[in-house]
């Protein structure tokens, strides 16, 4: 008795101690969840911690009286596994805040939870526009690129330049069909036309049924709305199938700087895609990607870790401002107030859907002589100004925008 | 042109050919792991691991020691051959007399340890390794266009499947290392050394898996996670060809790559399940496998 009176007074104490700010249990603490061991976590992993780590040291953290701690887990790309991790950390470890996630069934699942809860959810890794579309939710800002904008840009320069017939190689899952919907809608638009699609199991490592199939459809563009192994493998074997030298061409509709350096120059030269980031656009991503691989086994940053930096600093700074983190939804409307500004992402907004704006870019894998490094791998195709670049409002169906 | 169940006859030849490409993976890494459980008693859990290594040392020898793809289909098969025989030594040794678990529980271990150090060291993603120039193209078999590599690959893993068979069906050899797994202490008694009989079918086994990364490593990504993502699937392969049985992982290999290719054109959300659907169906039928003996 004498014990538990004595650590009530200890409880008591800390809980009257003289704060600046009212953080929750006296620190920020943001945890990083993604795929850390499968194929997405070159793209993701371990990579977003360290983001997550360069932002809160940019952010001046310590210095402002802050104190942030980050943790790190693994989903497995398993909606069930990222659940439970995201409901331990919240009600045992007071995580407020849930970054990247890529993988869309697992972010649709913690986008729920971090709603019922009242946290906040950034998402760097997650592809599915439904998050600011139909599922949108109070407590989520949905950071880098979504289906909508990959369909908008990559699908967009196809057809405008004479890919008129489709067909689709889909993931089956959420993301998958988000980005088969989303740019099957941007090809119908401007006058194109779907043959048909076929879904394969998450992850494959086999494509060339699939492969086949879409080579008898006759479609002059093959559309691959995976990602990750999936996507390189499902390249590598097209070459292998001679699909592109029978005329067909491919359209990687997302893909990433680690899975073009995974499959080499020489069979992803020429290929066009949409991406929110490159870090070989200017002195100030130069300088963060060169830091960056230091402490990230050597590996450049992609778009989302990028994204992952952008958005913790951007959050940081709303919770500055907000002096609280304990309320996700004052903290995710902070964040929609105050314009966002960092060294990556420049300047844009945050929609009332949770969309955050910004350009996209169509960029072109380089050829093998004009590479002069292993990360030297991407050309600018065409800027996608912000007001372009994502899904109008008024059409994503979020119920949080009124009309 | 006539039709079959809907689909152009054409394609259908196509995917029964694929099947039978990717069968050939399953049928070269069960018949390992058959002649691994047949002769020791462990189930082989490194398997995977051991594919992927045969891939990676392929990667390693073409860039770092200028070695082709040629020298990779005979040196990394004994390179990861030797590091079987001494995980054998040094760990499987102490493991025979005990359950079974012992072995899986050992296994399961080392191929998580194997694959997180690759990870650490060459991340998720994947490294890139060619098509040998000589097997670049393609035939147009007119109903398909068979791409050159894939036709060597169906005919080296036959070969090499029969070869096997053949080895430990039908020679001297085979009829000790069987009669060893009966009885090793008669067949001790007769002067043949079995330890290291046992030594040797391991390294062989693991060799097999090597040669199967090899393989694979023009066509899949050369990646830590190559192996795990096929472990399972082979191993339902061994489960219904029948433990053990070196012709029942065979001709299970290549039927279940058929069916498999099947199921991806009438069902496609469904082909990464269907194996394992069969595998129900044959325990319940056939506890033992198709092809294994009730004991």
């Amino acid at each position: 008795m004498k014990r538990l009176l004595g650590l009530a007074a200890v409880i008591a104490a800390i809980g009257c101690m003289p704060a600046k700010a009212q953080y929750s249990d006296g620190m920020i603490k943001i945890g990083v969840l993604n795929d850390m061991s499968g194929t997405y976590a070159d793209l993701a992993g371990p990579g977003s911690v360290v983001a997550a780590q360069m932002a809160v040291e940019d952010f001046g953290a310590a210095a402002k009286g802050m104190k942030v701690e980050i943790v790190g887990a693994d989903h497995q790309n398993k909606p069930d596994i990222g659940s439970n991790v995201v409901r331990q950390w919240i009600d045992r470890d007071q995580v407020d805040v849930i970054v990247d996630v890529p993988t869309s069934s697992v972010a649709l699942a913690v986008n729920e939870i971090v709603r019922e809860k009242n946290k906040v959810f950034l998402i760097s890794g997650a592809a599915a526009s439904n998050l600011t579309g139909d599922k949108c939710s109070p407590n989520t800002v949905h950071w880098t690129y979504d289906t909508w904008s990959l369909a908008n840009g990559t699908g967009n320069a196809i057809v405008k330049t004479g890919g008129k017939t489709w067909f689709f190689l889909t993931a089956d899952y959420a993301f998958g069909h988000a980005l088969e919907r989303d740019t099957a809608a941007v090809v119908e638009k401007n006058g194109g036309k779907v043959l048909g699609k076929v879904r394969h199991p998450f992850p494959a490592t086999d494509f060339s049924s699939f492969l086949l199939q879409a080579q008898s459809s006759k479609a002059q563009i093959i559309g691959l709305a995976n990602a990750g192994a999936d996507t390189t493998n499902a390249i590598k074997q097209a070459a292998e199938f001679g699909i592109v030298k029978g005329g067909q061409n491919l359209a990687a509709l997302l893909i990433f700087l680690t899975d073009i350096k995974a499959l080499g120059l020489q069979t992803a030269q020429g290929l066009v895609f949409t991406e929110a980031w490159y870090w070989d656009m200017n002195d100030a991503n130069r300088d963060f990607a060169k830091k960056f691989s230091e402490r990230n086994k050597g590996i450049y940053p992609s778009m989302v870790h990028a994204g992952v930096y952008s958005a913790v600093m951007h959050y940081l700074k709303a919770v500055q401002a907000a002096k609280a983190d304990a309320d996700g939804k004052v903290v995710v409307a902070k964040m929609k107030e105050l314009p966002t500004d960092d060294k990556l992402f420049g300047k844009g907004t945050i929609r009332a859907d949770g969309r955050k704006i910004h350009p996209m870019y169509l960029f072109e894998v380089k050829k093998p002589e004009e590479s002069k490094g292993p990360w030297d791998l991407y050309k600018v195709r065409a800027t996608i100004p912000a007001a372009e670049a994502f899904r109008p409002i008024a059409e994503g169906g979020c119920p949080l925008v009124k009309g | 042109m006539f039709e079959i169940f809907g689909i152009p006859s054409q394609a259908l030849f196509g995917q029964l050919l694929i099947g039978l490409i990717n069968g050939s993976f399953y049928a070269l890494l069960s018949l390992g792991l058959a002649v691994i459980f047949g002769m020791l008693n462990i189930i082989n859990f490194t398997h995977g691991a051991q594919y992927m290594l045969g891939a990676f040392i392929a990667f390693f020898l073409l860039h770092y020691a200028g070695l082709n793809y040629w020298a990779a289909l005979v040196i990394a098969p004994i390179v990861v051959g030797l590091t079987g025989i001494l995980v054998e030594r040094v760990l499987l040794q102490w493991l025979y007399k005990l359950d079974h678990l012992y072995g899986l529980l050992l296994t399961f271990g080392l191929a998580l340890i194997i694959e997180g150090v690759f990870r650490n060291f060459f991340g998720s993603s994947g490294l890139p390794y060619r098509v040998p120039d000589s097997l670049q193209g393609g035939q147009n078999l007119g109903f398909m266009f068979l791409p050159n590599y894939r036709a060597w690959v169906i005919v080296l893993s036959l070969i090499v499947c029969f070869a096997t068979w053949y080895l430990i069906e039908r020679t001297r050899l085979g009829a000790y290392l069987r009669a060893a797994t009966e009885n090793p202490t008669l067949v001790r008694a007769f002067g043949i050394n079995v330890p290291r009989m046992i030594t040797l079918t391991y390294g062989f086994g693991v060799g097999l898996a090597a040669l199967a990364g090899v393989m694979a490593a023009p066509i899949y990504n050369v990646s830590p996670q190559m192996g795990a993502d096929l472990i399972i699937v082979v191993f339902a392969v061994v489960v219904i060809g029948g433990m053990g049985s070196i012709m029942g992982a065979i001709v299970t290999g290549f039927g279940l790559g058929i069916i498999e290719g099947l199921t991806k054109v009438f069902f496609p959300e469904a082909s990464n399940t269907v194996i394992f659907v069969i595998m129900a169906i044959v325990l319940l039928i056939r506890p033992a496998g198709l092809f294994g003996r009730r004991t």
